[in-house]
């Protein structure tokens, strides 16, 4: 069982590599940042299967923290672009 | 058992990691910004929902298995709630006409799967 969630581990990883493509192509703001998305999903699963492979506990916190991380970034994402709009100086 | 458990586990794992290379599939390949945003969101929280449901047996107290859940429930409503705003500030910068370059179609033939 663990050389099967290891391999599962690597093809993830696989995907997020690949995922990175269209941070360098993507035509839109928009795109990259739906690439970074991608990058917390696939990094939180890898961390689950990670933190079950080897036992450590510890490694969900790490992606309970992820997850936290990765819509900051997001929404700051948001943030910025809608800066200009007339509704968003109420400070959030 | 623990032989039907196992069987769970790589069942609702093989899925989930399926559901990933769907995701990465539709983000590098579909035409329009908002049809990548769908396969992406939609897709991967799926995904990762599968793989802990099979990661739920393998969990060795009831109180890790909980805390798998809560790690999947925050990524969806944080994941629904951001692909919402994204998609409406991507309409806003459409229609500004402020995105970067054009898009061009003919490059998308040469974009590996």
């Amino acid at each position: 069982m663990p050389e099967f969630m290891t391999a599962v581990l690597g093809f993830i990883l696989a995907m997020l590599a690949l995922g990175l493509i269209r941070v360098l192509r993507g035509p839109a703001d928009a795109d990259r940042m739906m690439a970074t998305q991608l990058i917390g999903t696939a990094g939180i699963a890898s961390l689950l299967l990670l933190g079950t492979v080897t036992g450590v506990p510890a490694t969900i916190d790490v992606a309970l923290t992820l997850a936290l991380l990765a819509t900051f970034a997001s929404i700051a994402f948001i943030k910025k672009g809608s800066a200009s709009a007339p509704e968003s100086t109420e400070g959030g | 058992m623990k032989f039907m458990l196992d069987i769970v586990t790589v069942t609702a794992i093989s899925a989930g990691a399926f559901f990933f290379l769907a995701g990465t599939v539709g983000l590098l390949r579909f035409p329009d910004t908002l049809t990548r945003l769908h396969a992406l969101t939609k897709a991967d929280n799926l995904g990762l929902g599968l793989v802990v449901l099979g990661l739920l047996p393998q969990a060795g107290s009831l109180r890790g298995g909980f805390k798998l859940i809560c790690v999947w429930l925050l990524v969806l409503l944080a994941g629904a709630t951001v692909s919402q705003l994204i998609a409406r500030a991507a309409l806003a910068n459409e229609a500004n006409g402020q995105r970067g370059r054009p898009r061009t179609r003919a490059r998308q033939d040469g974009s590996p799967t």
